[in-house]
């Protein structure tokens, strides 16, 4: 069972209000993820969650009982910190089975699990070492294996991959994952990466200056985003903004094109420019135009892209994939649009 | 070039760190040939570093005198009683002002040490006529409460820079593991900071132990620390130095061997983590 309801849920540091009333049903096994800028409140909340930090006002219940004044240790959560806040006095064997002997679970039974865990995080060699004699990547694993033994009803990640190096980074993406399909329990994670939140997520939560913008599927935030920050935060390359002119019974102030489904044409097209940048990654082709009036725009093309830099191009977009945006930043219907 | 300049520079930072200490250890070097001087000698108007006749009368004389043994025993038991007593109320203290800080935290921090400003003799009289009405004069135990109390700002204020240093999120680690706050401390808190803790405790067993004012006005021969034992050598029958020098040479002597063996430590404890 893992199932949380933060009720009208609010934080405040001194004056600063970081959390601003928060709604979210997280269902029982489902991998959520915080994502937003860095400030916006994310760890806060997950911290708030955990206990470790009281919540101003509002309710945070846990599988159905009110938990907001439960102190961390009685709420059956598990948290990974970004530092990975290992007991560096302990060898690996003692970090692990540290919240076991804290809740007098029987000696064999505590060998028993850290065996297991030990065997799906090959933490074999390292049991009894030192954290310090460790790399981050093992360090990493350490903690969570010191989160799973105690089977906790959810688990909370804190930016857990975010000192790890590019490679090993997709690697313990690809082992969490994995992990919670095996165990099957809740997890929120929170992160400031877009493409872990993407990856990873069953569902994310976008967060910006302590609210949030949106709750959905990776698919729901990149094809309906609520408003232009959101339709802004999820994607990769972002997506182009244009300002256009309201016009008399039109409010669209801005349309967004992703990179992906900008495409050059040989007729007149929306926009015309001129190529700057190319970034080659191979499998595909980073373009970036500059277009009089507009601004830099940037063009996700095949890897094969034969366009070179001062080219004139004409570009366009398919209707359907032209996001509008009023004045406020709200999406609005489709309409058609015609250019500036 | 180079390397010439910063061999010379080497040159005159050493002479000058001996220079130094040379001038702080003097005085104790001369007690300590003082010691085995004659009293005569010793208030010679011109006295001589090594040529004179060495003796150990002072010694034995200041031994057949007073009860050192005693003296020695009750300096034990004030400084180390203070220390772990003090250890006691400044852990919790300084977790909390380490790691549950308010608002006011840094002003309490302020007026805990602002109370070391004050001259002691400011609250001798309250002090005297509680000790007197509680019976504590003259004994070990009222010893071992002033010199907590007396010690407290500076065991809690080295306590707190040692506690921030170490990681919070390693305590919340813990607590997500189940620990109440007691189990926080003794588990993770405790063991992490123990080369901090083993310095405070070191330099309050030093300080004390050398400490004169309150020992010398709350005891009289029953609870007397080794300060009162060398005081008595300066007072009632006149001034008699060569004694006076055995006898603080018999008090300083077992401290300065805890500070020589637990050097180390006490620099790293002084440096208040500065130095990682
Ligand atoms: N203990 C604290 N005291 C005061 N302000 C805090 C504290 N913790 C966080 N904040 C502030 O709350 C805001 C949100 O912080 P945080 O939740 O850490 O953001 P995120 O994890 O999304 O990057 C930040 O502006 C931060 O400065
Ligand atoms: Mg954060």
């Amino acid at each position: 069972m893992g199932s949380i309801t933060l009720k009208q849920v609010t934080k405040t540091f001194g004056d600063v209000n970081v959390i601003k009333p928060i709604d979210l049903q997280i269902h029982d096994g489902e991998f959520i993820v915080f994502v937003g800028p860095s400030g916006c409140g994310k760890s806060t909340l997950l911290r708030m969650i955990a206990g470790l930090e009281d919540t101003t006002s509002g309710n945070i219940d846990i599988d159905g009982k009110d938990a907001t004044n439960t102190p961390p240790a009685k709420r059956g959560l598990a948290m990974v910190f970004q530092s990975y806040a290992l007991y560096p006095h302990m060898s690996v064997r003692n970090n692990i089975a540290f919240p076991l002997k804290r809740a007098k679970v029987p000696p064999a039974e505590i060998e028993a699990k850290i065996a297991s865990a030990a065997k799906i995080l090959n933490l074999g060699d390292y049991l009894d070492r030192k954290p310090g004699q460790l790399s981050g990547g093992q360090r990493q694993r350490v903690a969570i294996g010191r989160a799973i033994v105690r089977q906790p009803s959810a688990f909370l990640f804190d930016e857990p991959l975010s000192n790890l190096d590019a490679s090993l980074r997709v690697n313990m993406r690809l082992e969490i994952s994995e992990l919670h399909k095996t165990l099957d329990t809740t997890m929120i994670y929170v992160t400031h990466d877009q493409v872990e939140a993407m990856t990873m997520a069953d569902r994310i939560a976008v967060f910006n200056a302590g609210v949030i913008e949106q709750v959905g599927t990776p698919l729901e935030l990149y094809q309906t985003p609520v408003n232009r920050f959101v339709a802004g935060f999820i994607g990769s390359p972002k997506m182009n903004f244009i300002e256009v002119e309201p016009v008399d019974g039109n409010p669209t102030s801005c349309v967004g094109v992703r990179p992906e489904h900008l495409k050059v044409t040989q007729d007149k097209g929306l926009w015309t420019g001129k190529v700057g940048v190319i970034e080659h990654l191979g499998s595909e082709t980073f373009l970036h135009i500059h277009v009089d009036g507009v601004g830099p725009l940037t063009l996700k093309a095949d890897g094969d892209c034969p366009l070179k830099y001062g080219d004139n191009v004409n570009l366009t977009a398919p209707q359907n994939k032209i996001m509008h945006f009023d004045a406020a930043g709200k999406t609005l219907p489709p309409t058609p649009f015609s250019g500036n | 070039m180079a390397t010439n300049n910063s061999n010379k520079s080497k040159i005159i930072y050493t002479a000058l760190a001996w220079g130094i200490s040379g001038m702080i250890f003097f005085p104790i070097l001369w007690t300590l040939l003082t010691s085995f001087k004659t009293e005569a000698e010793a208030i010679s108007a011109n006295p001589s570093l090594f040529m004179f006749d060495w003796t150990l009368e002072n010694y034995s004389d200041v031994l057949a005198r007073s009860p050192y043994f005693n003296h020695f025993w009750n300096s034990v038991v004030i400084s180390i009683g203070s220390s772990l007593l003090g250890l006691i109320i400044a852990i919790p203290a300084a977790w909390s002002m380490a790691f549950v800080q308010t608002k006011r935290t840094k002003h309490l921090l302020m007026w805990m040490l602002s109370t070391k400003m004050l001259p002691p003799v400011g609250v001798l009289i309250p002090i005297y006529l509680m000790f007197r009405d509680f019976s504590l004069l003259d004994t070990k135990l009222g010893l071992v409460i002033v010199m907590t109390l007396v010690n407290l700002p500076i065991m809690v204020w080295m306590l707190y820079t040692y506690f921030r240093e170490i990681p919070h999120e390693i305590l919340e680690a813990s607590r997500m593991d189940g620990c109440s706050i007691g189990e926080e401390i003794f588990h993770v808190l405790l063991p992490l900071a123990l080369p901090g803790i083993a310095s405070t405790l070191l330099l309050n067993v030093i300080l004390a132990w050398n400490e004169a004012f309150w020992t010398l006005i709350l005891t009289a021969a029953n609870a007397a620390p080794l300060t009162a034992f060398i005081a008595s050598y300066s007072s009632p029958e006149g001034l008699f130095y060569a004694k006076l020098s055995a006898a603080s040479v018999m008090a300083i002597v077992p401290i300065l061997i805890l500070g020589w063996f637990s050097q180390k430590q006490l620099v790293r404890g002084l440096s208040f983590g500065a130095v990682k």
